[in-house]
């Protein structure tokens, strides 16, 4: 609280309006709101605004809560048995194949009521992580995953015209890791996954299907995990120890970390009541049994104890670093080139300027090329008109020419057609006449000369 | 492409909102511990709260501030003969810490002296105006700083109270003036002041009025009508606008009736007792400002008038009027420089198409 209060003074010096309020009976541990004409005020009756919380609570409950998990782990190792577990319900039935050549991540989103606290969870599952041959690609679609999450918060939250309050918040709140019991110690995959998503997300690592390590072994088992993961510089989510309330569980619990597990819907009867437990021929092994795995511990952690607090650090913590580090990836700076502040907004205008500078002269350079095509073309197009043209007149001509020819030929003809029916009415002429004088030879003569000439 | 609006990596797969299907529990599982959790941050955190109480000289305003946090927010400002009143309109402003079982308030009461005073009261609400619109530009320049803070402190005007003189007619020009052109900005609770100069029959009737006026002139006052959630909200706060304008008085000195010390103002012929119900509506007011809706008045200046301010500046820079302490960050076009003129330029965030440039 100090330093948010330190913070506020620091804040309230600057204001430029007049604070005109006298310091007098002000108590010795607050000497620093004295300085910086802060008064800390007795009431003399009831004013009633300690229902703030209260309020605080029923906007919230107005709104509902989300909770997103993202579940890291090999193929059958327990997550979804472990998340069934955790909330008492039965999310997902059907296994999941070995044989996925790429991780993929599925995402399912449920609603959950409790009392009046509706809960919008959201389980990421990764499949088939840590099943290929070739394990090099298998974290990185996990990080590619929780930092779109957060690009699509960031990009919500520059948007000029925003809703943040009814935006569905999909970024991841906390990151499972499944350890497998081996009993000896990290996999190289988990070191290499872990290490890359520490500064991303809040991560638990937890130990699975615990029933197959025996007490001894599990006590070991932890130590070297946590002095491996320590050695390698991988962070994992200490949980809160600076709230009088809850530190001193938190701190036991950190302890205990990381927490072992056993996952299990079945029911089994022990003594006279029914209890969630996996049963064996050697015995029963009772998930919600202090002494045999750390299964309650865990769901007290996430749920009961811890849940804001990991929002909050997803929040302000992991958010915030992705953020600066993908604006400043921009190009935007707080500090200008001459050390003066600069703020987003005028980085922000520079930018637009500098965008629509870019823009228009594409623009131009668009028009010209527009404008040079359409030249070219008419050039071709008029070229192909004026052959056509040619080509029109010459064919004109010879059509021309033919004609001529052909009248030239048919006055010919019709010449032909005068002479020959002259012919023929000379000669019919001379037919009767000598038809009179003469007789039969001269017809004969006649006929013969008809048919000559025919 | 603008490099905001890349889309965001193709390998995500994002779980869209609407579909949730209900999970029905087998059992408790803890999720409601989840409440606790949050009421220990709060208070760990403390809360903020900042309050504006506007209206002419002499109507109450810092007795009435020291009623409703029952101490004594400002000492007692007696006109006297040495005293002259303010030129133009000056801001004050006053923050307290105050803690009530356990839970911490941050209160800052800013107060206008001067306001209305003078002849000539053109334009006197541009310094409220400008002052208004710093908050919510210092907000904004915290907001979209790089490295951010933790807690960015919150100075924003939650709620402002006007003070109508009671005349006993009704909304004089100088008050419809002022609320139009704050309703846009901030949540403004108007009271009807001084009550205990009117009957309770001309109470009613000046209530009336006042109400018929704001309709007239589509005032919309604390609590907005087209904010209403669900019907539940709207049951609640119909009761609520039903009744404004309060009528309060305001006292801090007390006095003992029928052998109880109560607050309340001593006249000739009997006491008038603030929080007695029969008497005059300050408990109303009381407790819509703090005991039921302060969270909702703050929730509102976030997501609804902060939201609409930052629309605005962040399309159109130079059109704000200028409180004290301005500072130009973007570079105003070539032109001829733009006169102030309040914020009429911003309009709601929900009924606005116009606004929408796509980058």
């Amino acid at each position: 609280m100090t330093s948010e209060v330190a913070r506020h003074l620091l804040f309230q010096s600057h204001m430029p309006t007049k604070t005109t309020c006298p310091s007098s009976q002000v108590s010795d541990d607050e000497q620093i709101q004295q300085r910086d004409n802060i008064r800390s005020l007795t009431m003399s009756g009831h004013v009633g605004f300690e229902s703030l919380p209260d309020q605080l609570v029923n906007r919230s409950i107005q709104q509902g809560f989300c909770f997103n998990i993202l579940c890291v782990g090999e193929t059958g190792i327990g997550k979804s048995t472990l998340i069934d577990t955790l909330f008492n319900t039965n999310f997902e039935d059907h296994e999941s194949s070995h044989f996925y050549s790429h991780v993929r991540l599925k995402a399912q989103t449920y609603e959950l009521n409790e009392s009046n606290v509706r809960l919008k969870l959201t389980i990421v599952n990764t499949i088939g992580f840590g099943d290929q041959i070739n394990k090099e690609e298998s974290y990185q679609p996990i990080v590619d995953y929780i930092d779109a999450q957060f690009e699509a918060y960031l990009q919500e939250e520059l948007k000029i015209k925003r809703s943040l309050f009814s935006y569905h918040d999909s970024r991841i709140h906390v990151c499972l890791y499944f350890i497998s019991p081996t009993g000896h110690s990290l996999k190289t995959l988990d070191l290499l996954t872990m290490k890359s998503l520490d500064s991303k997300v809040n991560i638990i690592p937890v130990i699975a299907k615990a029933d197959a390590i025996s007490k001894a072994e599990l006590q070991k088992f932890k130590i070297k995990l946590m002095s491996e993961l320590v050695s390698n510089g991988v962070q994992i989510y200490q949980f809160p120890t600076d709230d009088e309330t809850i530190a001193k569980i938190n701190a036991s619990m950190n302890g205990h970390l990381p927490f072992a597990v056993v996952g299990s819907m079945d029911e089994v009867k022990v003594g006279n009541k029914m209890v969630k437990a996996r049963q064996y021929p050697w015995g029963v092994v009772q998930v919600e049994n202090e002494n045999h795995c750390d299964f309650v511990k865990l769901r007290e952690m996430l749920i009961c104890t811890n849940m804001e607090d990991l929002r909050e650090q997803t929040h302000t913590r992991h958010y915030e670093l992705y953020r600066r580090c993908k604006l400043e990836e921009m190009g935007f700076t707080d500090v200008g080139p001459e050390n003066k502040p600069l703020s987003l907004q005028e980085t922000y205008e520079a930018k637009r300027h500098e965008f629509y500078g870019e823009r228009q002269r594409k623009e131009e350079e668009m028009k010209q090329m527009f404008v040079q095509r359409v030249k070219e073309k008419e050039a071709i197009l008029k070229e192909a008109e004026r052959e056509l043209q040619a080509k029109f007149e010459h064919l004109k001509r010879v059509h021309q020419e033919e004609r001529m020819k052909l009248e030239e030929k048919r006055r010919l003809l019709e010449e032909e057609i005068i002479a020959f029916s002259k012919k023929k009415a000379t000669s019919e002429i001379y037919q009767n006449q000598t038809y009179m004088t003469s007789g039969s030879n001269l017809r004969k003569d006649k006929d013969r000369k008809n048919s000559n000439f025919m | 492409m603008d490099p905001l609006r890349r889309s965001p990596s193709p390998c995500s797969s994002r779980p869209s909102s609407p579909k949730t299907p209900p999970c029905e529990m087998l059992g408790y599982v803890g999720i409601e511990a989840v409440l606790d959790q949050l009421k220990i941050k709060a208070m760990k955190m403390g809360f903020e709260f900042n309050i504006m109480v506007v209206g002419q000289s002499g109507l109450g305003k810092s007795t009435m501030v020291n009623t409703l946090f029952k101490s004594k927010v400002w000492k007692r400002t007696l006109p006297g003969l040495g005293m002259s009143t303010p030129q133009t309109l000056q801001l004050k402003s006053v923050t307290h810490v105050i803690e009530e079982k356990g839970v911490k308030l941050k209160l800052t009461v800013t107060d206008t002296p001067g306001f209305g005073d003078q002849i000539n009261n053109d334009k006197c609400w541009d310094p409220i105006l400008g002052y208004i619109n710093e908050q919510y530009e210092r907000y904004l320049q915290e907001e979209i700083l790089i490295t951010r803070q933790r807690h960015i402190p919150d100075t924003r005007v939650h709620c402002c109270v006007y003070f109508v003189p009671p005349t006993g007619h009704c909304l004089r020009p100088l008050d419809i003036e002022f609320l139009q052109r704050l309703c846009r900005t901030v949540n403004v609770v108007p009271v009807i002041a001084r009550a205990d100069s009117l009957t309770l029959e001309e109470r009613e009737a000046f209530r009336r009025r006042i109400q018929q006026n704001l309709r007239t002139h589509c005032i919309e006052v604390y609590p907005q009508k087209s904010l209403d959630e669900d019907i539940n909200d709207r049951i609640l706060n119909s009761k609520i606008r039903d009744r404004i304008p309060f009528a309060v008085v305001g006292a801090d000195q007390e006095h003992l009736v029928n052998g109880k010390c109560v607050l309340g103002r001593k006249t000739k012929w009997g006491i008038v007792e603030v929080e007695n119900m029969a008497h005059c509506e300050f408990a109303l007011l009381r407790d819509l400002l703090i005991r039921s809706h302060l969270q909702d008045l703050k929730d509102i200046t976030h997501n609804v008038h902060y939201e609409n301010y930052r629309v605005c500046r962040l399309n159109e820079s130079h059109v704000l009027p200028r409180g004290p302490g301005w500072v130009n960050l973007a570079p105003t076009p070539p032109g001829p420089p733009a006169t102030p003129r309040p914020s009429k330029a911003c309009r709601r965030a929900h009924d606005n198409s116009e606004n929408d440039e796509d980058y």
